[in-house]
C-alpha cells in the first residue's frame, strides 16, 4: 500500500524560486506527487501505453506471431470500405438513436411519478433489479423469452394474427429485440438518478408557480422539466456513450446475427481482434469507435445550450 | 403572505379546497400504472425462477404454460454440478473484494492530493485524468491484451485485478470531489498541530471520507461483477471464470432445447446478488443517485 511512496531522505537544493518557502510546505508537495503515484503510475502502464499501442497497431499489419508490417492508413481504407463493419456502425448507432430516447423518456416519466408518491421503496427495487443482474444473465433470461417457440411469441400469435415471431432469428425483428433488452436492463439507474433529480427541485419554486396558477403539465414542463435538464442532459450523454460500447447483450443474444443485423462496433473488434487475430485492423477499428464517441458527445455538448437550462446563481 | 413560516409546505397545498379529493384520484392511477410497470420490469425473473422449475416435457408443450406442473427441482443440482459455480463465485467475490480495496486506497489517496495538495503540474495531470475518461476501455482492448500477454498475466486474475485497481480516472475524480466537500479546516487544523500529509489523510480525512467511500466501493463492485469483455479475452481457464463468464459459458454448452437448465443457471447466478441489493437498497440506490452516472 504505502510501498511505493518513497520516503523523503536528503532534500535536494531547493529551485531558486522556491527559495524561502517553508520547509513543510515543500515536503507537503512532494508527497501531493507520492500520493498520486499509484494512479499516474497504473494509467500510464494500463490505459496510456495501451492507448498509444492502438494508436501505432492501426498502421501496422500484424497478427502476433508473423512479422510486424507498416502498412499506411490501409486499415482504415480497409475497415471503412468493409460491409461488415459498415453494418456494425449502423447498428450501433440505430441502437444508440433508438434507446437513448425512449429510455430517457420513460426514465423521466416513472421518476415524475415516483415522485408523487410517499411509498416508492418497492417501486424502485423492482426498477433497479435489472441494473445490478450482470448483462450476461440479462441477455441469457432474455434470449429464451424471446425464443420463436417461446412465451412471448406466443401470446403475441395467441392475439395477434400472425405466425409466432422469430425474434431473434429475423433480420428485421432482432435489432428491435436488443434495444428493447436494452432499455429495459438500463432504465432504473436513471430513474433513480432523475428521481434525486427531481427530488432537489426546491419546494418554493413550485410553490411559486402553483400559486401563480400553473397546473400539473405546466408545472412539468415549465418547472420541473427545466430545472432536471442539466442532469437529463448528463445522463443523456453517458447513455450514447455506453450505447456505442454495447457488446455483452449482442455476444449472449444472437452473436451479432442474423446475417449481421446486430452486429455492433465492439463485437467487429473482438470478431477481428480475437477471432481472426488481426489486430492492426481491429486497432483501426477501435481508433474509429473513438472518433465517432468524441464526434457524437461534442455534437451533444454542441446542442445543449439550447435545451438545457442552467440557474444562474 | 399565504404561507405561514414554519409551515409545511404540503399542509399548504392539501388546504386548498378540491385538492384533497383529487390527490387520492391521482395516486390511484399513478400506483395502478407502476404496478403494470414493476411487473414489467420483474416478469423476466420471475418467469426464469418458473421455467427453472419445469421438466423438459414442459418446456416442448403446445401451449406454454406459465407455471410449472409439477414442479420439479432437478435443474439445479444439475446446472450446479455441470459447471463449478461455487468456484465462480469466490472467483468473483474475491476479485471484487481485492479491486475494491485497491481502488479505494488509490483513489482516495490521488483525490485528495489533487484537491488539498497542490504540486507542480497537479492540474495539468488531473486535466489529463480527466481526458483519460474520454476513452473507452474497449479501444485499448487489442493492446491491453498484448501488453497482458508481455506480462505473463493472461489466463491470471491479476490482468483483471491490478490495472482494475491502479487505473481507475473516474474513482480519482469522485474522490477527489468528496475530498472538496469536506470543510478546509479539518485537515489545516491537524497539519497546525503538527501532523504530517500521511497522518493527516489517514487518520483526519480518510475518516470523513467514509461516505465517499462507499459510494465509491458499491459503484466498483457492480461494475467488477458485471464486467464481461475484459475477463472474456483474458481467461480461458474453467476454473478461473467469474459468475458472468461461466454463465456465458453455460448457456454456449446447454442453451439448446432445456432452457429450463439454463435458467436454473441463471437463477444461481443473479438471485443471490438481487438478495444482496434487496438487503443494501438503500445505500445502494443512494450511492447510484449521487455518483452513479459516472460509473457506467
Amino acid at each position: 500500500m504505502t510501498a511505493s511512496i518513497p520516503a523523503p531522505t536528503a532534500r535536494p537544493a531547493a529551485p531558486r524560486e522556491l527559495r524561502g518557502e517553508p520547509t513543510w510546505r515543500r515536503r507537503r508537495r512532494r508527497w501531493g506527487l507520492a500520493f498520486v503515484g499509484p494512479q499516474v503510475l497504473g494509467m500510464t502502464i494500463f490505459v496510456a501505453l495501451p492507448f498509444a499501442g492502438s494508436m501505432l497497431l492501426a498502421f501496422a499489419d500484424w497478427n502476433g506471431l508473423t512479422e510486424l508490417s507498416w502498412v499506411g492508413f490501409d486499415n482504415f481504407r480497409d475497415q471503412l470500405t468493409s460491409p461488415k463493419f459498415g453494418r456494425s456502425i449502423l447498428n450501433t448507432l440505430l441502437i444508440a438513436l433508438i434507446t437513448v430516447p425512449i429510455g430517457l423518456g420513460l426514465a423521466v416519466t416513472i421518476a415524475v411519478a415516483l415522485e408523487k408518491l410517499k411509498v416508492r421503496t418497492l417501486y424502485l427495487l423492482l426498477f433497479f433489479a435489472p441494473v445490478v443482474t450482470s448483462q450476461v444473465a440479462v441477455a441469457t433470461i432474455w434470449q429464451q423469452l424471446f425464443r420463436a417457440d417461446g412465451i412471448v411469441s406466443g401470446w403475441i400469435a395467441r392475439v395477434l394474427p400472425i405466425d409466432p415471431p422469430n425474434w431473434l432469428g429475423d433480420p428485421r425483428l432482432a435489432l428491435i429485440a436488443v434495444c428493447i433488452v436494452t432499455v429495459w436492463a438500463s432504465l432504473g439507474l436513471n430513474v433513480v438518478i432523475f428521481l434525486a433529480g427531481l427530488q432537489n427541485v426546491p419546494p418554493t419554486v413550485v410553490e411559486a408557480a402553483r400559486i401563480d396558477g400553473a397546473g400539473p403539465l405546466a408545472l412539468f414542463w415549465r418547472i420541473r422539466l427545466p430545472l432536471l435538464s442539466p442532469i437529463m442532459f448528463f445522463s443523456s450523454v453517458i447513455a450514447f456513450i455506453s450505447s456505442l460500447q454495447t457488446f455483452d447483450l449482442v455476444f449472449i443474444l444472437t452473436d451479432g446475427g442474423p446475417q449481421d443485423a446486430t452486429r455492433t462496433i465492439v463485437l467487429h473488434i473482438y470478431d477481428v481482434g480475437f477471432g481472426r487475430f488481426q489486430f492492426g485492423l481491429a486497432s483501426a477499428a477501435s481508433i474509429i469507435l473513438l472518433g465517432i464517441t468524441l464526434v457524437i458527445t461534442a455534437a451533444q455538448f454542441g446542442v445543449q445550450k439550447y435545451f438545457v437550462h442552467y440557474e444562474e446563481d | 403572505m399565504l404561507i405561514a413560516k414554519g409551515m409545511p409546505m404540503s399542509a399548504v397545498v392539501f388546504a386548498a379546497p378540491g385538492n384533497r379529493r383529487r390527490v387520492p384520484a391521482t395516486t390511484v392511477v399513478l400506483h395502478t400504472l407502476l404496478i403494470v410497470g414493476g411487473l414489467a420490469m420483474v416478469f423476466p425473473f420471475i418467469w426464469m425462477i418458473l421455467t427453472s422449475l419445469k421438466t423438459l416435457p414442459q418446456l416442448l408443450s403446445e401451449p406454454l404454460s406459465l407455471l410449472p406442473d409439477p414442479l420439479t427441482g432437478e435443474n439445479y443440482p444439475e446446472a450446479l454440478s455441470a459447471m463449478p459455480f461455487g468456484r465462480a463465485y469466490l472467483n468473483s467475490v474475491y476479485i471484487a473484494g481485492l479491486i475494491i480495496a485497491g481502488t479505494l486506497v488509490t483513489a482516495s489517496m490521488a483525490g485528495y492530493a489533487f484537491a488539498r495538495i497542490p504540486f507542480r503540474g497537479s492540474k495539468a495531470l488531473f486535466i489529463g485524468f480527466l481526458a483519460t475518461q474520454m476513452i473507452p476501455k474497449q479501444v485499448t482492448l487489442v493492446p491491453f491484451y498484448l501488453l497482458m500477454s508481455r506480462l505473463g498475466w493472461v489466463d491470471s486474475h491479476l490482468a483483471l485485478i491490478v490495472p482494475a485497481m491502479l487505473a481507475n480516472p473516474f474513482a480519482v475524480f469522485l474522490m477527489r470531489q468528496f475530498v472538496l466537500s469536506l470543510p478546509k479546516e479539518l485537515d489545516e487544523a491537524a497539519t497546525c498541530d503538527g501532523a504530517g500529509p500521511v497522518r493527516t489523510f489517514f487518520a483526519v480525512v480518510l475518516p470523513n471520507l467514509r461516505p465517499g467511500l462507499s459510494a465509491l466501493a458499491i459503484i466498483v463492485a457492480l461494475d467488477t461483477w458485471n464486467n464481461f469483455l475484459f475477463p472474456l479475452v483474458l481467461l480461458n481457464s474453467t476454473e478461473l471464470f467469474t459468475v458472468p463468464l461461466l454463465l456465458a459459458g453455460f448457456e454456449g454448452q446447454h442453451g439448446g432445447v432445456n432452457y429450463g437448465l439454463v435458467m436454473a443457471a441463471s437463477a444461481v447466478s443473479t438471485v443471490p446478488v438481487l438478495i444482496l441489493f434487496v438487503i443494501a437498497q438503500k445505500r445502494i440506490l443512494n450511492s447510484m443517485a449521487t455518483s452513479g452516472l459516472g460509473g457506467r
